[in-house]
């Protein structure tokens, strides 16, 4: 390291500028100023008529796909093939079942975004609202058609994965991140190998290994679907993500809070369920939801294992050949479904942020 | 549950089957059902109620399901045609969407009983886990190209750019034409079928390669004027995509050949999906060998008496379905060429029924 | 105190029954794997790798033909995956840093459109982003015939982009043949699109590093700076960005990786990857277990080589703290 001294005297500066500055200042102050704002202007110019006219001017909003030319966006395709994107192959008759689980997910995550609702009741409710959901889609209850996994499709099982994925993912999360602060060598070093080996693999080669190696793996005769396959994927892998960011938790707590857990003579489970975890979990609430966006993207990564989720279907849709297989228009609706999803969890994070929850600034 | 638990709830499925078959014979070409032997194929279908086989996850003709859901086309229809038999309802098929590399283990791990999935009969495949039953389609490796091109031979088509797709034979044979006849072919590959054929009408190669079928399905549907694309073959060879099953059950290997045999030989009866219920009534000891008029060819099998004509009714024989997933009746329109029966010309051989 | 609450005695009868499970699950696995090899008298091996590859490979870094050997193919896809990596970090790492510069603007339609793209690419997965533009540059370029030709030898079309090339004869310009141009040099659209989205979708959480990083160090570590008499660009060289460094560089790397991770999701735009290998090599060969286990050591050798250099570059740039 090179010290620097400054050896030259300096000329007086202008002053600060105003702390309020004028649009004209503000855009075009200096050059990196003037520059962004002229290119960003140029951007805007050169390609919004384009964009109006593709979508709006020249779009075919109803008809058939003989209709879908060129020129104009096809939205008659969307306007179709919705169903089949959201729901995939389900039977249609059937549409009800794949609607309920989507609200009561989306209800039950509304429900848990106050912090005031954090508690057991809540937890019991996913529980619950999960298996009714699934048994829901399932079906094979009297009154209730039986459909097989392998007609399930669309949104419900992007959020299927999601939520499962995380659900079974987190105890097993905290198992690893505890296991791997033990000071019990042969533990630590077991819960290591797996959260590094899990998170060196990207998430396809996991889901290539579920779906491929799996079966081999486990006795003759016994069968896992494909949706269960994936969803096996998906958990490891959630559970070595949401192991690291506990990790971080653990790390950051203070020692005296064990150390004072210890001299209260609490045992070790007491001393981790009611002192270290709650503490560890609430300090790194933000980056959690941030896994659960992750995971919620991740999620398109199984039509490689030929799932039908939202993606899939869409691609499938795509395949029509009635159709002259719009992509720009299916792929920006999909994105928007999970930029929906995504972004709002984004926002709900920075929000939790700013609620300095327990009162302790740190 | 181990290999103990499913051999208890084989052997259950097996003795209530044969309580079911103990119990009075309702009508002659009745569907009491034999009872498949504890832990077999047969009886794990049995005692799920459905057949599994494998899919694609999307190939019009062969496989894709429709706007409401249902699996439709050719290979589909093998399945069904198997659940008609085995289980008297062709319905009663689940349908298992896979990729190219997921078809053989799925087949030889249990997860699917039946493999009717466009896959070519090769050397190699055989010898690795599964039997091959009947070619259930002749087909053979084609590029198409623009016609304005003016080529008709591979050999007209040096250094162009070729839409090739993944997981399959075909990529072999493309590279195997264009190594041998020094074509300097320039390969775009894509691992689904919808990926490839979009590239190839929108520009992206000159050429597109795979079976002719899907050629032929993807010039009368796809393109604004069919007269527009010309079809050639890259080699002289046949592709036989054939329906797979699992080494190691005999039986099951039996019941799906026949199957498809009796597809074939309805066709060569001249019986019908319309006519089978007159046809019961035929002297033609034939026809009555088959439809299970006179019995004892279903239970040889291990299957219901009136198997096929549970097939011919549901279903149909060999040339309804064709003609109504590929052929004439169909977006398709495929001549039925080599998979004509061969008493018209093709390659079809019914085999004798007796 | 009694024996067995002693706590040496627990923390081993805890540790070997932690490890006897561990151990007895993987010998659960292996076992029943050995068991359905035999029964479907399914071989294990790396024979194949031996035997020629027979498919083709649609374009890569290091030459490949389909005569050459199994090893060769996977040698050639893990050249094109390593390649795409690197240009790909190097692409991303600038972009991030105009994005860092651009949110960092008092500027509010530049922070605005920083805000936007960042946003919008990190909600969204990559597999649609990778989708989208690989449709976009097929369906959105002109066809081959009425290319777009903005300077003389560079050629946009829905093939790809066409370059002159430097070579021993002087500049080597692509000609158009019957069916393509030849020579020069050809970026192929499945390529275009992985660098692309890859790019961009990496952008868009280094410049979030990056931002961060600055942002991270105390604001009065600049005022100080400033207060000393160095010039704004001094205290940003000579305070901010070092002290930024030593707070981005290991997320970067995590970032780094991610790119190499998520390079394998070029099996769904057909840019022929290590993983695009792999998969093929399962379909024509059928040995599933093998072609996993190498793609696995492949990843498992990168990703540990780059935590040790991490590690190593950690505890020399660590804060000295007294």
């Amino acid at each position: 390291m090179t010290g620097f001294v400054q050896t030259q005297s300096i000329d007086a500066r202008t002053a600060p500028l105003d702390a309020r500055r004028s649009l004209f200042r503000v855009l075009f102050g200096d050059v990196l100023s003037t520059v962004s704002t002229l290119a960003i202007l140029f951007a805007v110019i050169a390609l919004a008529p384009k964009l109006v006219s593709w979508g709006l001017l020249n779009g075919i909003w109803a008809g058939e796909g003989t209709q879908c030319t060129g020129a104009g966006a096809c939205w008659a395709f969307l306007r179709a093939k919705y169903p089949f994107i959201l729901f995939g192959i389900y039977p249609p008759g059937q549409y009800w079942r794949p609607v309920a689980l989507i609200v009561i997910f989306i209800g039950l995550t509304l429900y848990s975004l106050p912090p005031k609702n954090w508690k057991t009741s809540t937890l019991w409710a996913w529980v619950i609202g999960t298996v009714v959901a699934l048994a829901l889609m399932a079906g094979g209850v009297p009154g209730l058609e039986a459909v097989p996994t392998d007609s399930w499709g669309g949104l419900p099982v992007t959020l299927i994965l999601t939520v499962l994925s995380l659900g079974l993912g987190f105890p097993l999360a905290i198992a690893l991140a505890l296991g791997r602060q033990s000071e019990l060598k042969a533990v630590k070093y077991i819960c290591v190998a797996v959260i590094e080996g899990i998170r060196g693999l990207p998430l396809l080669s996991l889901l290539f290994i579920v779906s491929i190696l799996l079966p081999l793996m486990l006795p003759d005769g016994l069968k896992i679907d494909k949706l269960l396959r994936a969803l096996v994927a998906m958990t490891v892998f959630s559970a070595a993500y949401l192991a690291e960011v506990l990790r971080g938790g653990l790390q950051g707590l203070h020692n005296g809070q064990g150390e004072a857990a210890d001299a209260l003579s609490l045992s070790w489970w007491s001393k981790t369920r009611l002192i270290i975890l709650p503490q560890a979990i609430s300090n790194v609430i933000p980056p959690l939801t941030n896994t659960v966006v992750v995971m919620v993207k991740n999620t398109s990564l199984v039509l490689i294992v030929g799932l039908y989720d939202l993606l899939s279907a869409g691609r499938a849709a795509l395949a029509d050949p009635a159709w002259p297989a719009p992509f720009a228009e299916t792929y920006g609706f999909i994105a928007l479904i999970y930029f929906i999803i995504c972004f709002s969890i984004t926002r709900y994070t920075h929000w939790i942020e700013r609620q300095n929850l327990f009162g302790v600034n740190r | 549950m181990g290999r103990r638990g499913l051999a208890i709830i084989g052997f259950a499925a097996a003795l209530s089957g044969a309580l079911a078959a103990c119990s009075p014979a309702p009508k002659p070409a009745s569907d009491a059902a034999p009872a498949g032997k504890a832990g077999s194929t047969l009886a794990t279908v049995q005692k799920h109620g459905y057949v599994s086989c494998g899919a694609s996850q999307a190939n019009a003709g062969f496989s894709l399901p429709d706007d409401k859901g249902y699996w439709r086309g050719l290979d589909i229809d093998m399945c069904r045609a198997v659940a008609a038999a085995v289980l008297g309802d062709q319905d009663k098929a689940r349908f298992v969407p896979l990729t190219g590399q997921q078809r053989l283990t799925a087949l030889q791990t249990g997860e699917i009983d039946l493999l009717p999935r466009t896959t070519t009969w090769t050397m190699a495949r055989d010898a690795n886990g599964v039997n091959f039953t009947f070619p259930n389609y002749y087909d053979y490796t084609g590029f198409m190209v623009r016609a304005a091109t003016g080529a008709t031979k591979p050999a007209d088509i040096k250094g162009a750019s070729v839409c090739v797709q993944t997981g399959s034979i075909t990529e072999v044979i493309f590279a195997d034409v264009s190594w041998r006849q020094k074509l300097d072919l320039k390969p775009v590959i894509f691992d689904n079928v919808s990926a490839t054929r979009q590239a190839f009408f929108s520009g992206r190669c000159d050429a597109l390669i795979t079976d002719a079928s899907a050629l032929y399905s993807v010039r009368a549907t796809q393109s604004k004027n069919p007269d527009d694309y010309v079809i050639f073959a890259a080699n002289d060879e046949a592709n036989p995509l054939t329906p797979a099953v699992r080494h190691g059950d005999d039986q099951w290997f039996d019941i799906v050949k026949w199957v498809f045999q009796a597809q074939i030989t309805a066709e060569y009866l001249g019986i019908t999906s319309a006519n089978v219920d007159e046809m019961l009534k035929s002297e033609d000891p034939a026809i009555r060998r088959l439809l299970g008029v006179e019995a004892g060819y279903g239970k040889a099998l291990g299957v219901r008496e009136d198997w096929a004509y549970q097939i011919i009714k549901q279903v149909g024989n060999y040339g309804e379905v064709y003609d109504r997933n590929v052929g004439k009746d169909s977006k398709l329109k495929i001549e039925r060429g080599l998979n004509r029966l061969q008493r018209d010309g093709g390659l079809m051989v019914p085999l004798p029924f007796s | 105190m009694v024996w067995w609450r002693d706590q040496k005695f627990r923390a081993i009868v805890f540790q070997v029954l932690a490890a006897g499970a561990f151990l007895s699950l993987i010998l659960w696995l292996t076992g029943n794997t050995a068991a359905n090899l035999a029964k479907r008298g399914l071989t294990v091996g790396f024979d194949f790798l031996g035997r020629a590859a027979r498919f083709p490979i649609s374009e890569s870094v290091l030459s490949y033909s389909p005569t050459d050997h199994f090893w060769w193919a996977y040698t050639v896809g893990l050249g094109n995956t390593l390649f795409i990596t690197m240009i790909v970090a190097l692409t991303a790492t600038v972009l991030g840093l105009m994005l860092a510069i651009l949110r960092r603007e008092d500027n509010p339609l530049a922070q605005g459109a920083g805000t936007t793209y960042v946003e919008f690419f990190r909600n969204t997965p990559l597999v649609v982003q990778l989708l989208f533009w690989y449709a976009l540059v097929t369906v959105g370029l002109p066809s081959i015939d009425a290319p777009l030709n903005p300077l003389p030898g560079v050629y946009l079309t829905e093939r790809g982009l066409y370059l002159p090339a430097l070579s021993l004869n002087g500049l080597d310009m692509p000609v158009r043949a019957k069916f393509n141009f030849e020579g020069g040099l050809n970026l192929s659209p499945e390529f275009v699109a992985m660098y692309l989205g890859l790019s961009l979708y990496a952008a868009a959480f280094i410049g979030e590093i990056i931002r961060g990083g600055l942002e991270a160090v105390a604001k009065g570590q600049t005022e100080a700076a400033l207060a000393l008499g160095l010039a704004p660009k001094q205290a940003l060289n000579l305070v901010l960005i070092p002290q930024a460094l030593r707070i981005i560089i290991p997320p970067m790397t995590s970032q780094y990786i991610n790119i190499l991770k998520n390079s394998t999701l070029a099996l769904v735009v057909g840019y022929p990857d290590i993983s695009f290998v792999t998969a093929t090599t399962i379909n024509q060969t059928g040995q599933a277990l093998e072609g996993i286990f190498i793609l696995m050591l492949v990843f498992f050798t990168i990703s540990i080589a780059t935590s040790v250099a991490m590690n190593l570059y950690n505890s020399r740039v660590a804060l000295k703290v007294r």
